[in-house]
């Protein structure tokens, strides 16, 4: 069932390379093999699964990556409860990558292909990233398209398509032997069913159909800067971050993002990361919790809404056995609370502004070599 | 003519520089490769693994209206 789903979301067109504070752009990346168990847990929805990534290079020129995500979803989310009944759904999705290395050039291809029940995605994506000035300067740019087909339990077929063109370029800049500062804009444009077949709006007290627009462009500019802030003499390294993203598309959705990270080794083998993160957004121009008439378009989709949310996570890793030359193998353990507050989207029986909180969890063993 | 003041002001510094004999010197990369062990360092990584930021990055986009700019390869239409 594809309740409460985002046509529009094109999470699987972001592919690519445009790695915020990458300093080292151009290598390939290093072979590895990693498994992951993750959970997210919050507004009546159950997450869940196991991923699985193989990285691994040949002839020093190529590098071949796979990788399989799996979700099991419980959803009980206040909008399934409020107009239809509680579901579970899996979604399966697989990818392959392979990058290519020509003198300071690094060329990047991938397809994914996501399923569910009712609805299946497929992407194909393309980055090259070059370095510039000596290796100071590493340029990203990138294409992905996108086709989903979206369907809806009981009917036969798809009841409609959609598809994703996503436009990127990065720019990541070493400023000093200890600071970094990055760039990035992205374009994303969608083109056909955007909008849920199980979603409904509310007009004037009545329930009807969610109607979205059949065209979206937005954009996102994400600037960075990471620096290392170990005091002269000491032992554990330490190093910050601060990323902030400003978003805006033509649905009238203004997004705001700002992450502050904080890393340090706690001891030998031993990794902190930690972080904070604000968001903010206003909502698109046709989404109303209860319209006082009927117009073209109109949707009660909280992600559409005006709300924020915001929580701290950290991740702890531990290096399990190391062989220096020869690999390395790490266990690490994250937790992200977040915080989500809504402005415009109601609970019907009591009218009060709508909240949760949730909590994400994973953790991975990985190895490198 | 006022707009023209600034282009002649730039002219004549063209032709002072040259003038006196100075030329333009491409800039250097100041931070030479020996100088970048820090930034290697895993402490100034984002991440160590790829798949947690996939799971954020999921997390995030099918609940907020944003999109886009975040480095992270996902996948999927996502409906948690």
């Amino acid at each position: 069932m594809v309740a409460i789903k985002n046509a529009a979301k094109v999470a699987g067109l972001v592919g690519g390379a445009i790695a915020a504070g990458s300093v080292q752009a151009v290598d390939l990346p290093e072979d590895r093999v990693e498994t992951m168990y993750h959970l997210y847990d919050g507004g009546g929805v159950i997450a869940q699964g196991p991923a699985l990534l193989i990285r691994k290079s040949m002839l020093d020129r190529v590098s071949l990556s796979g990788s399989w995500y799996v979700d099991a979803v419980s959803n009980a989310s206040i909008d399934v409860v409020t107009t239809a009944s509680k579901f579970k759904e899996v979604r399966n999705q697989g990818e392959l990558g392979l990058d290519y290395v020509v003198r300071d050039s690094l060329i990047h291809i991938g397809g994914s292909r996501s399923v569910e029940p009712d609805y299946q995605a497929d992407t194909l994506s393309m980055d090259l990233t070059q370095d510039v000035f000596g290796g100071m300067t590493t340029v990203v740019l990138g294409y992905s398209h996108a086709d989903d087909k979206v369907g809806q339990h009981g009917t036969p077929g798809w009841v409609g398509t959609a598809h994703h063109w996503q436009y990127r370029l990065g720019l990541t800049q070493i400023l000093t032997p200890r600071w970094t500062v990055s760039a990035n804009l992205e374009s994303i444009n969608d083109d056909g069913y955007l909008q849920s077949p199980y979603r409904l709006a509310r007009v004037f007290g009545t329930y009807v159909h969610e109607t979205d627009p059949t065209t979206r462009e937005s954009k996102a500019l994400k600037v960075s800067t990471t620096g290392d802030i170990t005091p002269d003499g000491a032992e554990n390294r330490r190093s910050f971050r601060a990323d902030y993203r400003y978003y805006w598309d033509t649905w009238g959705v203004r997004g705001h993002t700002l992450e502050l990270g904080y890393n340090r080794n706690l001891a030998p083998g031993w990794l902190l990361e930690s972080y904070v993160r604000y968001y903010r957004q206003e909502h698109a121009l046709f989404y109303s919790d209860n319209a006082p008439d009927q117009t073209l378009y109109v949707s009660r989709n909280r992600e559409l809404s005006t709300m924020h949310d915001f929580g701290p996570g950290a991740t702890v890793s531990y290096t399990l056995r190391s062989v220096p030359g020869k690999y390395d193998v790490k266990l690490s353990g994250t937790y992200q609370f977040i915080d989500f507050h809504y402005a415009d989207y109601t609970v019907v029986a009591t009218g009060k502004p709508y909240s949760y909180h949730a909590s994400v969890f994973n953790t991975v063993l990985s190895a490198t070599f | 003519m006022s707009r023209l003041r600034p282009l002649a002001l730039v002219a004549a510094a063209f032709v002072l520089a040259g003038a006196s004999g100075c030329a333009f010197k491409p800039i250097e990369p100041w931070v030479k490769p020996y100088e970048r062990e820090r930034l290697a360092d895993p402490v100034m990584k984002t991440s160590l693994n790829e798949l947690p930021g996939r799971q954020l990055d999921h997390v995030y986009t099918v609940r907020e209206g944003s999109r886009g700019a975040t480095g992270v390869q996902g996948g999927g239409c996502g409906c948690n």
